[in-house]
């Protein structure tokens, strides 16, 4: 299997935003913290491994990391 | 039962060397005669290179200690003449099952590669691989060869001068005194030799404990491996269970840090933890039980004048993935050729610098992966394990969660890229098989391709005629010419040619690719010979 180069996506890209962020937060009702943390780890692998793309997970990494970080 | 680690198989016997007046000189002493020394000793001696192992014991390892045997050491006792043996006597295995908590999450099948003389494993008690090194060494003996091993020997004073090093040899008799050429440390990852000379040994220390116990019973398990990641029996831990010849089960059991090691190791402790996790009605009989803590690290040199370390003297990996051994056995593969050609004169000592450079590379690599094994078997932080139970929990559902799962990823030989020792490549051909890459076994008919290499500098010539040998700096480079049937897709041709129709292929003495061309030139293989001894390396300061 060979994965082409790509550019992580940046400009919005999920139909249905309202929807989808109704649904994540559907996932973790009635979650414990602990519950919540380990749906959170499936759900990054779930989707790091759908994207595939190494160059594309690294850019995420960063772009996480920088979201988080005050400037 | 007596047990072979019972016996002494090299019993002190006085040698002439203690009645000497003047303290006797040998070529090569190499110290430790565990698998590595061993290994060297037998490699040197059947170069006709004269060599003395000197051993603070008289027998075998006590416990199963490395048990696991990958391909490509196989390959390598083939080459020492006594590959057949292991193999017989060693339990083959394919298949592995992992489990998480209290359930198998999947199963999973090594699926070997065909067309290769040796299985990608065996598991074999490392007091085996000992005692047949020992009979190899005696047979030697036998045939006349210069090799002489001395039980009871320990090395007390080491010191390097100019052209030589002096030996302190302590014995049930008391000390002499001998000097070397060569000194070639084999003695473990606690090296005496090592702390004699005041060398480094840096690196990082896992804070775990893990109590190993070879247990014999008639159970009905498969031959395969199993992993648990915190099964009931071992709560918060791991577990493994191999299988071994003899019906001996090797069991090893995560501790943790925190606990009082001697106490672990009681019978009365070590058994009803086996009974959780064998079953309480199975039986067995407990023949050795040691708790082990580990270490990554590695000298920064093997190399110190003459004096060359291999094994664990020269690097420490975690027990996952079975690196040990493995990988102290293609160290010696690595040193030994060199090391006669530097002996004989026949190529410059900085030869023996890509010893290092090779070597090291494979260190590293076997480091970095047993530290990955281990971060992922004992994770560090909260969220560490969090990531590690969500892959576990994944695989059980989903294919691609299972190679992020990580056991221990089984050793496989390393390619030495970027040696300065490479020739030329060619394209065409197969990136398996580049400079730097240790030849890939092909069945020839009845036959196999890796018996007819190795030991001396070799031509393999494919579809294309070469002369029977060839002789470039003192050294005679034989060929050996093969065919391909045309349009046939023979395992031959998809290792060596690929896109190629032809291929002329320059191997070393430890079967490891040094140049590849796709039609003879002398002057092309002589410059790649060359490139091969060295002649274009710069020695190091020592």
């Amino acid at each position: 299997m060979t994965i082409a180069s790509a550019k992580l996506e940046i400009k919005p890209n999920i139909i249905d935003p309202d929807g989808f962020y109704n649904e994540l937060l559907n996932a973790h009702e009635g979650l414990s913290e602990a519950q919540s943390t380990a749906l959170n780890a499936r759900l990054v692998l779930i989707l790091a491994n759908h994207i595939g793309a190494r160059d594309v997970l690294s850019e995420a990494f960063r772009l996480a990391k920088a979201a988080g970080t005050p400037s | 039962m007596t047990h072979i680690f019972e016996i002494p198989l090299y019993p002190y016997e006085r040698s002439v060397d203690q009645d000497s007046a003047e303290p006797a000189h040998h070529q090569v002493v190499v110290v430790g005669a565990g698998p590595i020394g061993l290994a060297t000793a037998i490699d040197l001696a059947q170069q006709d290179v004269p060599v003395l192992v000197l051993d603070e014991n008289d027998r075998v390892s006590w416990g199963s200690r490395a048990v696991c045997y990958a391909k490509r050491p196989l390959e390598i006792l083939d080459r020492l003449g006594c590959g057949d043996k292991f193999v017989e006597k060693g339990v083959q295995w394919n298949m592995g099952k992992v489990f998480f908590e209290d359930r198998q999450v999947y199963s999973f099948d090594l699926l070997p590669e065909e067309g290769h003389k040796r299985p990608a494993f065996i598991n074999l008690q490392q007091y085996y691989l000992e005692q047949y090194l020992v009979e190899r060494l005696r047979d030697l003996q036998a045939e006349g060869k210069p090799i002489e091993l001395r039980g009871k020997s320990r090395v007390t004073k080491v010191a390097q001068s100019g052209e030589r090093v002096d030996l302190t040899v302590e014995t049930p008799e008391g000390p002499y005194t001998l000097s070397a050429d060569w000194l070639i440390p084999c003695d473990g990852a606690a090296s005496p030799i090592r702390a004699l000379l005041g060398l480094d040994f840096v690196g990082r220390v896992f804070e775990d404990n893990f109590l190993i116990a070879d247990v014999v019973m008639q159970a009905d398990f498969p031959t395969e491996r199993w992993f648990w990641f915190d099964p009931p029996f071992n709560k918060g831990q791991s577990a493994l269970l191999h299988k071994q010849p003899d019906n001996v089960w090797r069991i090893d059991l995560q501790l943790g840090w925190d606990i009082d090691r001697e106490k672990e190791k009681q019978p009365e402790n070590v058994i009803p933890r086996l009974k959780a996790m064998l079953g309480e009605d199975v039986d067995f009989e407990l023949e050795w039980v040691s708790i082990y803590t580990f270490q990554c690290r590695r000298m920064e040199k093997f190399r110190h004048g003459r004096v060359l370390f291999a094994g664990d003297a020269a690097h420490q990996v975690s027990p996952f993935g079975a690196r040990g051994a493995n990988s102290g056995l293609q160290d010696t593969d690595n040193l030994c050729w060199k090391l006669k050609l530097v002996i004989d004169g026949k190529a410059p000592a900085a030869l023996l610098d890509t010893y290092d450079d090779e070597r090291i590379l494979a260190a590293d690599e076997n480091i970095l992966n047993s530290s990955r094994a281990t971060d992922f078997i004992t994770p560090k932080s909260a969220m560490s394990r969090t990531f590690r139970d969500a892959v576990l929990q994944l695989s059980e559902k989903a294919a691609f969660a299972r190679p992020l799962v990580n056991s221990g990823r089984l050793s496989v030989p390393s390619t030495y890229d970027g040696s300065q020792l490479n020739g030329a490549d060619c394209e065409k051909m197969p990136r398996r098989s580049r400079p730097g890459s240790p030849a890939s076994d092909a069945p020839l008919g009845e036959a196999w391709l890796l018996d007819q290499l190795g030991n001396n500098f070799q031509l393999l010539g494919i579809n294309v005629d070469l002369p029977a040998s060839i002789e470039i700096e003192g050294i005679s480079v034989a060929s050996l010419c093969l065919t391909t049937a045309a349009g046939e897709q023979s395992l031959l041709a998809e290792r060596y040619l690929g896109e190629a129709a032809q291929a002329v292929y320059l191997i070393r003495p430890d079967q490891h690719i040094a140049a590849r061309f796709e039609s003879y030139s002398e002057a092309a293989i002589t410059q790649a010979l060359r490139t091969a001894i060295g002649q274009r390396v710069k020695e190091v300061a020592q």
